[in-house]
């Protein structure tokens, strides 16, 4: 199959625009789930970089795949992790607004 | 042009829209498990972008630990927190968005103009290995990769304890700050929240 069809830069400019929304989304959600579902689709557009790299600039060693699933790992512990973090909070807190998780602010 | 790349154009505009609405519905629609079930979509086709890639292992592992495990897991804590609640109002939220769309905007465009016009050295796609992909991750991660292999390991246990310490019930016994006892019901509690606002 001949790569050389789709060019490079497409996948770039995917990967870009879902980053931004990503931090667009991690900015302005009052809801403490959606900022960690925010957090993976940046996940999401770091990953799609690093294939586009590995297939089409070291399509032979392919080490961004091998970055991929280490980025898959750590993100499935991060949601875990962050999501019984949440979970406590709501516990203490009784919401999920972010707006309200303000006890360390100076 | 022949079909092959006619198809391979198709999919990936396709699959590109499909990410990029799909992201857009999950920071914008108002009701959380649409979002929740947008992103299990925006996961699906990121998972074909990988595939149109010629990786098709990466492209399972992305089915199975996204789509299969954090897609499920958000979902359930939607389930446990979903309570109605009104939000209080922010003053300046018109000003915030503004200020934080404009910088998304920017960055953007910068990412957008670095994309287009850096000189990419692209590797020729004779040394392509293909399909091969599968086996050549799978040396990657016995050989040069084991040591970040076997620490991925430690990392997902520490994980698993952290989370399940973190969640259980009687992990406090008194508030931090008051000293009283700590309510451990998780949901529709009718006593006032002991970490009370300060403002």
């Amino acid at each position: 199959m001949n790569l050389e069809s789709i060019p490079l830069q497409a996948f770039l400019i995917v990967s870009s625009a879902l980053f931004c929304i990503g931090i667009w989304g991690l900015l302005n959600s009052r809801n403490a789930v959606r900022v960690l579902m925010s957090i993976e689709l940046m996940l999401n557009a770091v990953n799609i970089n690093l294939m586009a790299f590995s297939s089409y600039i070291d399509n032979n060693l392919i080490q961004g795949q091998v970055f991929t699933i280490f980025v898959i790992t750590v993100a499935a512990a991060e949601a875990a992790v962050g999501l019984a973090i949440l979970l406590s909070l709501y516990r203490n807190r009784v919401t999920v607004d972010m707006e309200s998780f303000n006890l360390l602010k100076w | 042009m022949s079909i092959a790349i006619t198809t391979q154009f198709i999919c990936f505009t396709v699959l590109s829209l499909v990410v990029i609405i799909g992201a857009l519905g999950v920071v914008l629609l108002e009701s959380i498990v649409y979002s929740a079930f947008l992103l299990g979509g925006v996961f699906m086709s990121v998972a074909g972008l990988y595939l149109l890639l010629n990786a098709s292992f990466v492209a399972a592992a992305q089915v199975l630990v996204y789509v299969g495990a954090v897609n499920v897991l958000i979902i359930f804590a939607i389930m446990l927190v979903n309570k109605k609640e009104d939000l209080k109002p922010i003053n300046d939220i018109k000003s915030r968005r503004i200020i934080s769309t404009s910088i998304c905007l920017t960055l953007l465009s910068l990412l957008i103009r670095v994309d287009l016009t850096n000189v990419w050295s692209l590797s020729s796609p004779q040394n392509s290995i293909g399909e091969e992909s599968t086996i050549r991750i799978g040396e990657h991660l016995f050989s040069d990769y084991l040591l970040p292999f076997e620490v991925a390991s430690v990392l997902l246990l520490m994980a698993m304890i952290g989370a399940i310490v973190l969640a259980r019930r009687d992990v406090m016994s008194k508030d931090i700050s008051t000293g009283l006892p700590v309510d451990q019901e998780l949901i529709e509690k009718s006593s006032e929240p002991l970490l009370t606002n300060k403002n």
